[in-house]
């Protein structure tokens, strides 16, 4: 109801090659499955496309401005990527499958959920993560905000809840409170911390005017 | 060491640190990603766990073959936890682990493990009683009075159908550890309640000493009572990692897995039939309820209710249990009360309106029947300021008379009570010579701000900021402290470390008393200096006073033994809530408005975290009675809404306003700390429900109150 950023939109990477998509396509009925193989096989056999797995191939990552080269097999997630391999633990593994928001990352700026997105998918795109947040020892307003209004408890969803609130503000600089309520919408909390959420989300947003931030 | 000193809270208007606003210590760590659970634990050479459950709700296991998963790729050691011939009872049961280098390769190994089954009948819904057969265990009658005489006298006689379903705990951070296997001792890095004891659980099923696990944990993300215990997962988990040749290994059940068999909270159905006088007086309660809390039965304890109007003269009661093919249930942030405040608040709200009695009025009438503590005046200051902050005098209309519109608006009603007494705790505070004061416990923090709480007793104790004492819990090398549940660690915490800190006060106090020529016990603390009473410009500063300690620190323990309330801790507390809603009568939508929640906890010591403790509970409330449900399918016997698409929780745009206000008058004061994370989670369902029935002017019976169930009230489709 409250959710205006509709999770195929956040989920799906810019090649539209997600977990999400796929599922979706095979879920379409009969025959739906031998379209969607053969479809990925055709894209997969276009002239110039590179074909990759199943078994490990190199990936490259830029996380944070940071180029990382891995090996990974084509089905890792960006999430699991980040996570396992990296050490950036910061995005939370909840749901695993695009519902709650816990793992969200930007990508080029736009913020996805990296449970949805392939490793392979976010290669040549700029990966930030929670831990851009607070480098150099300084904290981004979003966060400083959500300790002021206490927007937090046992804290898994909180990462997300910045990061989604980040991207938000800089979509939304000037949010009214019911925009806040209804652009959070894409992020669950257990503990029930809505409350100061929304309220940190006003106060960042007056603080980011008065000081750019990365 | 001193005689008995008088450990009491300072005078409310000498606290420079306990009672005001204080951001929790760890929200910037939380905030930013750099907390590390449980769950983000990396270790050298680090494996995967994943774990193959049973798909039927019942079945005989009749044969088990884990060969071609032992040589799959990455995988380290599997464990087989169920044998052929054996009997399982749930869907969800943990048949068959692996460990692997990579979670991809733990699944992939997991379907190569090949288990078939006799699939035996099962039952998996409770929700029509006559269904259950031998599943069902009725417990005896139980009367108290003439039920029958009190309805022969009755002015009105309500009777209705109420039930709540079983509804899963979801913590976020799934369930599960890190277990890293070192010749005859581990480390145990798990999501748990129960820091200090949970090592010594597993170790006892490891058949290896207490002493040789080392359990750590940081922070952890959401337990409600379901993470006490270390679980079939601790201990295959353990086997894994030492079969593994001692590599740790990564053991965090999946969402799917998590929702089935980590945690649910029992149901509750009931048939109640109250009577009542005009002036507003309930005479008599006769209930038939059922429940279930998965396979071993469950649901409430014979004689609970009516739920805080216990002392209704006439009574006539049954209750039985249901036993379910689905995982047991486990102990949900106050077991049982949110139920049992439901059925109770809501029948009554019913006979109110049988009645033509105000709610608010019926209500007061009727709280006599409340038990001594918190006591009737207590809950009538409570509903008063409740109905004041509600602009109940304004708002509330009798039910069904919401005006011509199809949006309809209405208010309802919830109480709680709950005990709130302070858990066994033990703190050692070590103050140094260079001034550093470390307090340690080993507790856990939830995200109540356990950790904030500890820091401002000890500060309040000590004079000093909050920022200058370090916290060290999460570490079962400290001394040891209770499990978080039942709303019991605040009181244990903050008592032991008020005391431990006063005693280690005492002895520096002892040290710096020459320097100062005054007794020891002319001394007091403030304002980061040892100053004498009376005399505050005769000081030292707390870093000149602690380089008089030389080169030894002192170490000093305290101890809440709980032997009951008094001094320092209390228990006993009541809460009222009160919903406004407005419900689209052509869609079934509820919209929540508002919810005002009035709470005693006794003394509070951070209200900024209390205050939260509160708008989270009331959250709970508002997605348990909108939401949340655990649907089972009957032909398969499984859940169908075990992940977090159909399981559904509610959103920051789904509530509306909530308004807290916690009782802190000098009475509420007085008492001593109070444990606060159960009892706001209570009434609000009840309230939410009451406010429903109110605006629509009929009774939906089964919450959660999805629209398919307002339309169906609306229509007259209850039965």
């Amino acid at each position: 109801m409250s959710r205006t950023k509709e999770p195929e939109e956040r989920a799906t990477s810019r090649a539209g090659f997600s977990r999400r998509g796929f599922i979706r396509g095979v879920g379409l009925g009969s025959g739906a499955l031998s379209a969607g193989v053969l479809e990925g096989e055709a894209a997969a056999q276009a002239p110039g496309a590179k074909v990759v797995g199943p078994g490990a191939a190199p990936v490259t990552l830029k996380v944070n401005g940071k180029v990382h080269q891995l090996s990974l097999e084509p089905r890792v997630t960006l999430l699991d990527a980040l996570r396992d391999r990296l050490g950036y633990t910061g995005a939370k593994k909840v749901c695993d499958r695009g519902v709650c928001g816990a793992c969200t990352v930007m990508l080029d700026g736009k913020a996805v959920y990296a449970c949805n997105v392939l490793a392979i998918e976010a290669q040549g795109r700029e990966i930030q993560t929670i831990e851009s947040l607070s480098e150099g020892g300084t904290f981004h307003p979003v966060i400083k905000a959500f300790v002021d209004h206490d927007a937090q408890q046992c804290g898994f969803c909180t990462p997300g809840f910045v990061m989604a609130a980040k991207a938000f503000l800089e979509q939304n600089p000037n949010p009214s409170y019911e925009q806040v309520k209804a652009g959070l919408g894409g992020n669950l909390c257990r503990c029930g911390t809505y409350m100061g959420v929304r309220k940190a989300v006003l106060q960042a947003a007056k603080e980011m005017k008065g000081a750019p931030h990365a | 060491m001193p005689d008995t000193p008088d450990y009491s809270w300072p005078a409310v208007e000498k606290r420079r640190v306990i009672g005001k606003r204080t951001s929790r210590l760890d929200g910037y760590a939380k905030s930013s990603g750099t907390a590390k659970y449980s769950y983000d634990i990396q270790r050298p050479g680090l494996l995967y766990g994943a774990v193959l459950t049973c798909p039927h709700a019942h079945a005989r296991l009749t044969s088990i073959d884990a060969g071609a998963a032992q040589k799959s790729n990455g995988v380290t050691a599997v464990e087989l936890l169920a044998k052929p011939g054996e009997e399982i009872h749930y869907a969800g049961y943990e048949v068959a682990a692996v460990a692997a280098t990579s979670e991809d390769l733990a699944r992939d190994a997991l379907r190569k493990i090949k288990v078939e089954y006799e699939v035996l009948p099962h039952l998996v819904s409770e929700r029509d009683l006559a269904k259950a057969g031998s599943r069902a265990k009725p417990s005896g009658e139980q009367v108290t009075g003439d039920p029958d005489q009190a309805f022969k006298d009755a002015d009105a006689v309500s009777e209705g159908f109420y039930g709540i379903p079983v509804i899963n705990h979801c913590c976020l951070e799934s369930h599960g550890q890190v277990i890293e296997w070192k010749g005859n001792q581990f480390e145990y890095w798990p999501s748990t309640q129960n820091l200090s004891g949970i090592g010594g659980d597993l170790a006892k099923v490891l058949e290896i000493p207490a002493t040789s696990v080392h359990t750590h944990m940081d922070v952890m993300g959401g337990g409600f009572g379901s993470k006490f215990g270390h679980d079939r997962w601790g201990e295959f988990g353990a086997r894994l990692s030492k079969k593994s040749g001692g590599r740790a290994v990564k053991l965090f059940l999946d969402r799917s897995t998590e929702l089935q068999i980590a945690g649910n909270r029992p149901s509750l159905f009931a048939k109640i039939k109250l009577g009542g006088k005009k002036d507003g007086t309930m005479t008599v309660w006769q209930s038939e309820s059922w429940a279930t809390g998965g396979v071993g039965g469950g649901g409430l304890p014979a004689g609970q209710l009516p739920y805080v109007f216990r002392g209704v003269p006439n009574k006539r009661m049954t209750h039985t249990s249901v036993s379910v093919n689905a995982a047991e249930e486990r102990a949900w942030r106050a077991p049982n009360n949110p139920q049992l405040s439901y059925v109770t608040c809501c029948a009554m709200e019913d006979l109110a309106a049988k009645l033509n009695v105000d709610p608010v009025a019926f209500f007061d009438k009727n709280l006599d029947y409340a038990g001594k503590i918190p006591g009737p005046e207590a809950y009538r200051a409570q509903l008063k300021k409740a109905a004041e902050l509600a602009e109940w005098a304004r708002l509330w209309h009798p039910r069904g008379q919401s005006g011509s519109g199809s949006v309809k608006r209405g208010l309802g009603i919830g109480f709680n009570a709950w005990g709130g007494l302070g858990h066994p705790s033990k703190c050692l505070t070590t103050i140094n010579p260079d001034g550093t004061v470390k307090v340690e416990l080993g507790s856990q923090d939830l995200g109540t701000g356990t950790r904030t709480v500890i820091a401002m007793v000890a500060a309040e104790t000590l004079g000093l900021p909050v920022a200058a004492v370090q916290v060290r819990i999460g570490d079962n090398k400290y001394p040891p402290s209770g499990p978080s549940g039942g709303s019991t660690t605040v009181g244990g915490v903050s008592a032991s470390t008020r005391k431990s800190t006063m005693n280690a006060l005492a002895k520096l106090f002892e040290v710096v008393a020459p320097a100062l020529g005054v007794p020891a016990d002319q001394l007091e603390a403030a304002d980061s200096k040892i100053q004498v009473k009376g005399s505050p410009s005769k000081n030292l500063t707390w870093k000149a006073a602690c380089r008089k300690l030389g080169t030894k620190s002192i170490a000093e323990m305290g101890e809440n033994a709980q032997r009951g309330p008094g001094g320092l801790i209390g228990s006993g507390v009541g809460g009222v809530q009160i919903a406004d809603v407005s419900v689209d009568t052509e869609t079934g939508i509820v919209k929540m408005n508002r919810v005002v929640a009035v709470q005693d906890c006794g003394l509070v010591i951070n209200p900024k975290t209390a205050e939260s403790q509160c708008f989270g509970a009331v959250l709970l409330s508002i997605s348990a009675a909108l939401t949340e449900e655990r649907v089972m399918d009957p032909v398969t016997g499984r859940i169908l809404n075990a992940d977090m698409e159909f399981y559904k929780l509610t959103g920051i745009g789904d509530v509306g306003e909530i308004i807290v206000h916690l009782n802190r008058e000098p009475e509420h004061d007085k008492r001593g700390v109070i444990g606060l994370g159960e009892p706001p989670v209570i009434g609000g369902i009840a309230a939410i429900a009451n406010a429903v029935t109110n605006a629509i002017g009929v009774r939906p019976p089964v919450v959660p109150l999805t629209p398919d169930k307002v339309l169906a009230a609306l229509e007259g489709r209850n039965a």
